[in-house]
């Protein structure tokens, strides 16, 4: 479903070079784990994949689908399947939550030559959503992200994540900001949307949320690079004994 | 000896004093009245202002006010739909009044025809200040409009809409609202039309004690028309005003805002949009005077400027010495959406007593990137989203008014505007 081929990027401005030559396979079906140390170029390569304007892809390609991604617009990948849970959501005073979702979720059906959604079934569907990951319905009627707690925002991605139905979620740390009960809950809802069309990729700092999402996949991202690769022991593997083993294997 | 030299007049000076010789013996009016009209016309004699006088500096009307179009009693303008269903609606059709009006109880309602001619209405004719050109044009001309008496402890529950609509030609209208002790009323002021006409129009406002209104002006004229419109509040013990200022229309546009605060207690909040697309040229400027004690104010201005609009928001504040405990603050933000735009922005703080809270902000600001990558890579494409953050930043203001049937209206308003110019 995802295929990195030798990409290289950089931050559009000062140059500086973030992304050097990953590589990276995802199948259907699979759940990917991107694990790394702090700088490593793992957020950068989840905006690189939404498709933010402040990193610039010099040489590489991404395929989704069989099909290069790199000339579409951010919206244009959105509508084609492509899901970020933000690890910082924006705030944006003024948009309401509710009107957000409406416009996302008719703005991708449209995208698909589907009828926009009666209201009626379009606050079932947000109403179920929200249950199912705790989230009372007032929250929804502020604007959007305003004023929700770092654990609130996280939610609320998950939210979008289920009502807007993705193939490919990249869902960038997650956790952080977590409590246990809210990590559980936000699991439990990435874990219901694991199905054999779907492929997810989870960009983390620790092994925490992998002991509720078992990843089939974990890579290991240093310097720009996929350095290593294995199944989910390797994940526990770093726990143990930190990066500086497989960074000083790879060295 | 004194040599005069008078300098050369501008078309749109000569029309006005021609048409004022022409029209005098059609305006109504007592002596006074006519007396004070002469004032008026005398002062426009002398010029119109130019950007050597301060509080005219980012408009120059000499300059700007290229022509005047000739009246045209004949033009028909259309009432339209008030923008709060069920709202009492009172129509100026091309500068006349309506004979056939609806009954509101605790309100009694005149035609400013009746009032000018009988002369109860001169003293509100005077001029404010020196530079008053806006009073001036409208003391000259003005012929018809309402005044509007809400008695002591009347509570409206639905808004009471009066309606300016020009159809060409010149209108030059007057607006008097007195709102009783205790009484609580929603206005709404509409000033719009189909033609490429000058309209001048007058507002004034008097808070009794405890009084409690939230006026709205909605101004969407054409943007072949030029607008002169002034509002003037004096407002009285413990009263409150909360005015708001949508300009989403109009070649030429000076909205004035005079406000006074006469009793202790009163409280006075703007909010102010200005819609700016085309060539548009549109001043906002606001002189509040905090005359005793124990008063508070807040004015949040929020522009949106496309094209090669212009824009100015003058925010004069002048703190008087006797009053202590003043509280005032104002802000200017300006989101601009294109090279060739422009919004300039003047508070000017005159603080005489030294036991007050004062403060003033402006910015001017793009459309942040962030937040225009986050509603894309939900699947909203650009141009919607660009759209959701510009009405994002003003529906801000309107959603602070915290009346659901007005913020709609509102909002519908603001739509209207996206859907012509987004």
């Amino acid at each position: 479903m995802l295929e990195i081929k030798n990409l290289h990027a950089r931050i559009v401005d000062d140059g500086t070079e973030i992304i050097r030559g990953l590589n990276l396979t995802v199948k259907a079906g699979e759940v990917a784990a991107i694990m790394g140390p702090n700088g490593s170029g793992k957020s950068t390569l989840s905006y690189i994949l939404a498709g933010r304007e402040d990193y610039e892809v010099t040489e590489g390609d991404i395929l989704y689908n069989g099909q290069s991604i790199l000339e579409m617009d951010p919206a244009e990948r959105a509508t084609s399947g492509i899901f970020l849970a933000f690890q910082y959501p924006m705030e944006i005073p003024g948009v309401a939550t509710m009107e957000f979702l409406k416009v996302a979720m008719n703005e991708q059906r449209k995208a698909r030559g589907e009828e926009p959604l009666k209201i009626p079934e379009f606050l079932k569907r947000v109403k179920d959503a929200a249950a199912s990951l705790n989230m009372d319905m007032a929250m929804l009627k502020r604007p959007l992200n305003v004023g929700f707690s770092g654990g609130e925002k996280k939610r609320a991605e998950i939210l979008q994540m289920k009502l807007l139905e993705p193939n490919l979620c990249v869902l960038d740390e997650t956790d952080s900001g977590l409590d246990i009960d809210a990590l559980k809950i936000v699991s439990d809802g990435v874990n219901a949307l694991r199905s054999p069309d779907r492929a997810i990729v989870i960009i983390t700092h620790y092994q925490r949320l992998l002991q509720h999402i078992e990843p089939d996949t974990v890579h290991v991202l240093y310097r720009g690079q996929v350095i290593k690769s294995g199944d989910k022991s390797l994940a526990l593997d770093l726990e143990a004994n930190g990066y500086a083993g497989v960074i000083g294997q790879a060295a | 000896m004194n040599i005069h030299t008078t300098p050369q007049r501008t078309p749109a000076e000569t029309a006005l004093i021609d048409a004022f010789s022409d029209r005098l013996s059609l305006l109504p009016g007592d002596g006074t009245v006519m007396l004070k009209r002469d004032d008026a016309i005398e002062a426009i004699k002398s010029g119109l202002p130019t950007r050597r006088i301060e509080s005219w500096h980012y408009t120059d009307l000499r300059r700007l006010l290229a022509s005047v179009p000739d009246f045209d009693p004949a033009a028909a303008a259309k009432a339209i739909a008030p923008i709060v269903e069920g709202s009492a609606v009172l129509p100026v059709l091309n500068g006349v009044s309506s004979t056939k009006l609806p009954t509101v109880d605790g309100v009694a309602v005149q035609r400013l025809s009746e009032k000018l001619t009988d002369g109860s209405a001169a003293p509100g004719l005077d001029p404010y200040g020196t530079d008053d050109a806006i009073g001036a044009l409208n003391t000259a001309f003005v012929a018809d409009g309402y005044f509007v008496d809400i008695s002591d402890g009347t509570e409206l529950d639905k808004p009471i809409e009066l309606q300016n609509l020009q159809a060409g030609g010149q209108t030059h209208v007057r607006l008097g609202v007195r709102v009783g002790a205790g009484a609580k009323a929603v206005i709404v002021e509409r000033q719009a039309g189909e033609g490429a006409a000058l309209v001048s129009s007058v507002s004034q406002l008097l808070l009794g004690e405890g009084a409690d209104v939230t006026w709205l002006i909605v101004q969407e004229q054409p943007d072949t028309a030029t607008h002169l419109a002034q509002f003037k509040a004096h407002l009285g013990k413990n009263a409150k005003l909360t005015l708001f200022v949508m300009n989403a229309g109009g070649k030429l546009v000076r909205q004035e805002i005079v406000v006074k605060t006469t009793g202790e207690g009163a409280d006075f909040t703007l909010r102010g949009i200005n819609l700016l697309a085309g060539d548009t040229h549109t001043d906002v400027t606001m002189v509040l005077d905090h005359a005793v004690p124990h008063t508070a104010s807040t004015e949040v201005i929020r522009n949106v400027v496309t094209g090669k609009a212009r824009g100015i928001f003058q925010g004069r504040i002048n703190v008087h010495q006797y009053a202590q405990k003043t509280n005032a603050k104002m802000a200017c933000n300006t989101l601009l959406l294109s090279d060739d735009g422009e919004f300039s922005t003047k508070p000017e703080l005159e603080i005489f007593a030294d036991d007050v809270v004062c403060g003033h902000g402006a910015t001017v600001t793009e459309i942040d990137h962030s937040h225009l990558f986050y509603l894309m890579a939900r699947g909203i494409d650009e141009k919607t989203a660009r759209g959701l953050l510009v009405k994002a930043f003003v529906a801000e203001v309107i959603e602070e008014l915290d009346d659901e049937a007005i913020v709609e209206a509102l909002e519908a308003r603001l739509d209207g505007w996206f859907v012509a110019h987004g």
